[in-house]
């Protein structure tokens, strides 16, 4: 299978996770990653920096109709929902919380898997809500690939335990494994584009 | 909730048949807000499937103006982004006070709580008196409640706190008496504010005004509709008057956007180059 996006919801304990994905992926590293963070409405955008400093990859916020493109990890912007159209762009919206949440897990993913349909992977990490388990429902509904934190190794295992409970997973993993298993998944994606091109 | 696969197709069929019967044009609005705001009113109302959606559409205006309702966007706050309007005080107002007479459009102003939150600024300042806003949006619900001025109160601690923020003189407070559960925004703020039915989709220019506020309506347009209304705005601002948009919302990528100066960049609150 050839992958296109790869999507990750992730809410408290979030900060740490996403330092060390966004540290550990390869400056070759292509899928495009999609994250919503659960963040304050007022949350500045300087934490973005931090990870992007220290990051082989780009990290931006995603901005409302940009292009989603390779080797670049977007993060929602605090108090919008983040969506992706069928032509892989951004949109924005400001549509009621959901789960309480804005933006909210579940409006990327149920988009993202419209969008991509079997080409995509959806990621649910650590947090302490039950946003995301009806989005990678719906994402392996559209036969994307699955992953869940392992919740024995979550900082908060509500989250993973929930999307657990919802959908049988393809993989389980620990933080570390699923880093590892990304970066196998690019690598095959990149011979794919070999073969075939 | 389990959606049903639905296709593209089907789904633009639904918003023509909107658009030919009621008049009211989604066909240009980004498509996945609308898909979800179509797939959740069909698990709320039980259908099997767009199709059958689509002939209730066509024959039951009760569930037609429901699904208006669902299509258009309500979701607003009183001083939505504090750091906006500080800068609207700082930046804006002094403009603003050059002018014997001042008119402002809320262009898509749903439920009128930015609406209120300006005739608030404009009190502080002392600018009230010579102001006229037009509030104006599609959708007469939404207008026929923001003309009441009631809001639950459930949300104004956030927004005591989002007035502050902005810069706020007095206290928040004493713009309302509280009525049960509900708060009833003072009659002076209302006394010179216009609502209108406008549709920016369908409809031409309003008005000519000094200052346009439209935050948050842009984002759900694609592309095309964004300029068709960009020009709209443009040519219903005077020259060197304001135009504010969202926080997200850009004129970068507008054929427009050498045709403003940018006051404030973080803010997104242009004026209109002389």
């Amino acid at each position: 299978m050839h992958y296109e996006a790869i999507v990750i919801g992730v809410s408290s304990g979030g900060m740490n996770v996403l330092k060390i994905i966004s540290a550990a992926l390869p400056i070759d590293f292509k899928i495009p990653i999609i994250i919503v963070q659960h963040v304050g409405a007022h949350s500045d955008s300087k934490w973005i920096q931090l990870l992007n400093e220290k990051s082989n990859l780009l990290i931006k916020e995603a901005d409302e109709k940009e292009k989603i493109e390779k080797g670049t990890m977007y993060i929602a912007a605090p108090n919008y929902h983040l969506l992706i159209e069928k032509d892989k762009t951004f949109s924005l919206s400001i549509d009621e919380r959901v789960n309480f949440a804005r933006p909210s897990i579940d409006v990327l993913f149920e988009s993202a898997a419209e969008a991509y349909r079997e080409k995509l992977i959806g990621i649910v990490l650590t947090g302490s809500n039950n946003d995301g388990t009806k989005g990678i429902i719906r994402i392996k509904e559209c036969g994307g690939l699955t992953i869940i934190q392992d919740p024995k190794t979550a900082e908060s295992p509500y989250m993973p335990k929930s999307a657990i409970d919802g959908i049988e997973a393809d993989y389980i993993l620990s933080l570390e494994d699923i880093v590892e298993l990304l970066i196998k998944i690019d690598n095959q994606n990149n011979n794919f584009n070999k073969l075939y091109k | 909730m389990q959606y049903k696969d639905t296709s593209d197709l089907e789904i633009s069929l639904l918003l023509e048949a909107i658009y030919r019967k009621h008049g009211y044009d989604f066909r240009q609005y980004s498509q996945a807000h609308i898909r979800r705001r179509i797939m959740n009113r069909m698990a709320i109302s039980g259908f099997e499937d767009v199709s059958q959606m689509q002939s209730k559409v066509l024959n039951d205006e009760i569930f037609a103006s429901e699904l208006l309702q669902d299509l258009s966007i309500t979701v607003t706050e009183m001083f939505r982004d504090p750091a906006f309007y500080r800068s609207l005080r700082e930046k804006v107002i002094p403009i603003l006070k050059t002018y014997p007479f001042i008119k402002i459009w809320h262009a898509g102003c749903a439920t009128g709580e930015e609406a209120y939150s300006m005739a608030i600024v404009l009190q502080e300042e002392g600018l009230y008196d010579r102001t006229t806003i037009y509030a104006t949006d599609f959708n007469q619900l939404a207008l026929n409640q923001a003309k009441d001025g009631i809001f639950s109160n459930k949300m104004i601690k956030e927004y005591t706190t989002n007035y502050q923020l902005s810069g706020g003189k007095e206290s928040f407070s004493s713009y309302y008496t509280s009525s049960y559960d509900n708060v009833i925004m003072n009659q002076s703020l209302k006394k010179n504010i216009v609502w209108a039915n406008h549709n920016l989709v369908t409809d031409s220019v309003f008005a000519e005004v000094n200052l346009i506020l439209c935050r948050n309506v842009l984002i759900y347009f694609d592309k095309n509709l964004q300029n068709k209304v960009q020009s709209l705005f443009f040519n219903s601002l005077i020259n060197g008057g304001v135009l504010c948009l969202g926080s997200k919302e850009s004129l970068r990528f507008s054929d427009l956007y050498e045709k403003y100066m940018e006051l404030d960049t973080k803010q997104r609150i242009f004026k209109k180059k002389y």
